[in-house]
């Protein structure tokens, strides 16, 4: 289905695809069976990536990337989500928040993201703040001119590979009629920085060797110079350029999703009970019928979206709406496929199972299913004064 | 040197393949089609060429449905120079034979001149294995087939071909019509930088008929069957074991 697209993007999304099913599935397994992606396979994918123009295409041509928009970035990340987010975090996409970069930081951070040479995380959660991002308790105080950061950061994924991490560390407290309400503002924050740790997180079910890390600060020390956009504009930075990752979750969705739709399809099509192909049961074909009708609808949802990001047009419920669902048609399409399989998509020995592992997450991270019902109402009822 | 690279849009080779209910042939309607996987060796090899200053230009043909179009893209978008689409049919379904081809591709060779056609050694559709040969025939140049290396110094080309038994290394008078095996590379993907060029590189387009080539077929399909289904194998659990099953079925 590639209702809409010109010639080079589908290429685009072609070339994705096939350097996906050639350079990652291979490693799968073994990522899969560790929990580890060996440094050179790192190495490797990363370079193949900047070879071919790829990396960091998100970023713009003035800072000597491909400028992909946000629709052909979207197709990028579909494909990309076919495969191990592990291994596919090789294919490097620096956050765009990283534009907000101003003078010397441009050739400490920016540039060396861009180009590949030093990797980026993002840190926000907090044992005590998910959904609830203002409510963090890692602050920093002021001293002298310096900042003096301390409190725990988890859920960092790709910090274990991370050479800096923008944190999101409160910078102080406002009182408002509604109560005290934190001002917030983002660091670069070093891997090294003296009272700065990245140490292992939890073992998740979900998406095994894209690690999720814990930050510790104690007593860390940053300097002015590590402010991300503008001291206490934390939120500005964060609602101007992180909107898109709740489209690569999205996509990635609609990517993975299309990829286990082929073992359900398959296997209805050659699997034979009582004579004849399960795909002859009415049962299983309608179920066939409602899964790539659910695919397709979440695939044109999400393209949509970043095509109005591209038109200039308001796409926050959209986005949202995207979302929430590719996240859970995703859910459905890895429950249904393994019900087709019956007990051997339980089985490790196909890949069926950690599809289904994989996709709980996608329903949680980056925004909840609860909070993006919530932005799409909100969107919608504020309007309207309620 | 200029190299001449015709390219074919086949079935991908991914697709399961499916006949027709009326036996005419097989299913193409709404089906991933790509570039012939061997074709696409031919292409990376040209480009090679180019990179290693062996060759000026690299020009992709294609010839078939208007959609061959996207074909020569996929071949721009890895580094061809510039592509002639050869519009001969207009059914998906209608297959161009090697003749008719050959014949086409004679006329591109006339006009462009070029000093060496590199095309893979059969389509994966048909695996007629016949267009490089007739078109060698059809200009009287000389050919190499099934090449697994290649290298051009000055008026003559020396290639390993992947015979039966072994492999053969020749040497080749340019002009040459060199027809591609699996093992001579593997072919690259398209960099994102070039995928956003290739739009912005020509496309020719042109019809059998300007070439005064008539693409009426020859040929006559009879009948298009699925292979016999195979039947299932044993597992035997010892060399001993597996003597005695051959001895028993009559194979030994």
């Amino acid at each position: 289905m590639q209702y809409g697209l010109n010639e080079e993007q589908e290429m685009i999304a072609s070339t994705v695809r096939s350097f996906v099913e050639k350079e990652i599935y291979p490693h799968e397994a073994l990522v899969e069976r560790t929990g580890e992606v060996p440094a050179e396979i790192a190495a490797e994918i990363k370079r193949k990536t900047i070879d071919l123009g790829f990396y960091a295409c998100n970023f713009p041509q003035t800072v000597g990337c491909a400028g992909l928009n946000h629709l052909e970035f979207a197709l990028v990340e579909r494909e990309l989500g076919r495969g191990s987010m592990a291994l596919n975090h090789f294919f490097g996409r620096p956050q765009n928040i990283l534009m907000a970069c101003e003078g010397d930081q441009v050739d400490r951070y920016l540039m060396p993201a861009v180009r590949g040479e030093r990797m980026d995380a993002l840190a926000m959660t907090e044992p005590g703040a998910g959904s609830d991002v203002r409510s963090m308790s890692c602050a920093a105080r002021r001293d002298g001119s310096d900042w003096v950061v301390n409190g725990t950061k988890h859920f960092i994924s790709g910090a274990d590979h991370a050479d800096f991490v923008i944190v999101f560390i409160a910078t102080g407290e406002d009182i408002t009629p509604k109560g005290p309400k934190k001002r917030i503002t983002a660091f670069l924050v070093d891997r090294g920085t003296k009272g700065f740790q990245i140490r292992d997180g939890y073992r998740s079910v979900s998406h095994r060797g894209y690690k999720n890390m814990i930050l510790e600060f104690d007593d860390c020390r940053l300097p002015d110079s590590q402010v991300l956009g503008a001291v206490d504009g934390g939120f500005e930075v964060m609602n101007t350029w992180l909107y898109a990752t709740r489209i690569t979750v999205a996509t990635m969705s609609v990517g993975r999703a299309r990829r286990v739709f082929d073992y359900a399809l398959d296997y209805a099509a050659t699997r034979e009970q009582f004579g004849q192909k399960i795909g002859k049961f009415q049962g299983v074909s309608f179920q066939i019928a409602d899964m790539i009708t659910e695919i397709d609808a979440a695939d044109l949802l999400t393209l949509a979206a970043a095509d109005r990001l591209d038109k200039g047009l308001s796409a926050n419920r959209e986005i949202a709406s995207a979302k929430l669902y590719a996240s859970e048609m995703l859910a459905r399409v890895t429950d249904t496929a393994i019900q087709l399989h019956g007990g051997m998509g339980l089985m490790d020995d196909y890949p069926l199972e950690r599809f289904w592992r994989d996709a709980r997450v996608e329903r949680i991270w980056d925004g909840t299913s609860e909070i993006q019902r919530h932005i799409i109402s909100r969107d919608l009822l504020r309007a309207l004064g309620a | 040197m200029k190299v001449l690279v015709p390219v074919k849009r086949v079935i991908d080779y991914n697709v399961k393949v499916r006949v027709k209910a009326d036996g005419s042939g097989v299913d193409l309607a709404n089906v991933k089609m790509s570039m012939n996987p061997f074709d696409e060796i031919a292409v990376e090899q040209a480009i090679r060429l180019k990179e290693a200053g062996q060759a000026d230009e690299v020009i992709a043909v294609s010839i078939g449905v208007k959609q061959a179009q996207e074909t020569l893209r996929t071949a721009l978008a890895m580094g061809a120079d510039r592509a002639i689409l050869v519009v001969a049919a207009d059914d998906v379904h209608q297959d161009i034979e090697p003749l008719a081809v050959a014949k086409i591709l004679k006329a591109v060779v006339e006009a462009e001149q070029p000093g060496l056609v590199l095309c893979g050694k059969q389509a994966i559709d048909n695996d007629m294995n016949a267009t490089g040969q007739m078109l060698s025939a059809l200009l009287g140049w000389s050919q190499a087939t099934f090449i697994s290396d290649l290298s051009v110094e000055g008026e003559e080309a020396t290639v390993t071909r992947e015979v039966d038994g072994g492999l053969q290394t020749i040497k080749v008078k340019m002009p040459a019509i060199v027809s591609v095996d699996l093992r001579l590379n593997e072919p690259r993907y398209a960099s994102l930088p070039n995928i956003m060029k290739a739009k912005k590189k020509p496309l020719e387009e042109k019809t059998a008929a300007d070439y005064g080539v008539d693409v009426t077929p020859r040929l006559e399909i009879v009948k298009t069957v699925e292979p016999a289904a195979r039947a299932a194998g044993i597992k035997v659990g010892s060399v001993d074991e597996l003597v005695s099953k051959l001895k028993d079925a009559g194979a030994v």
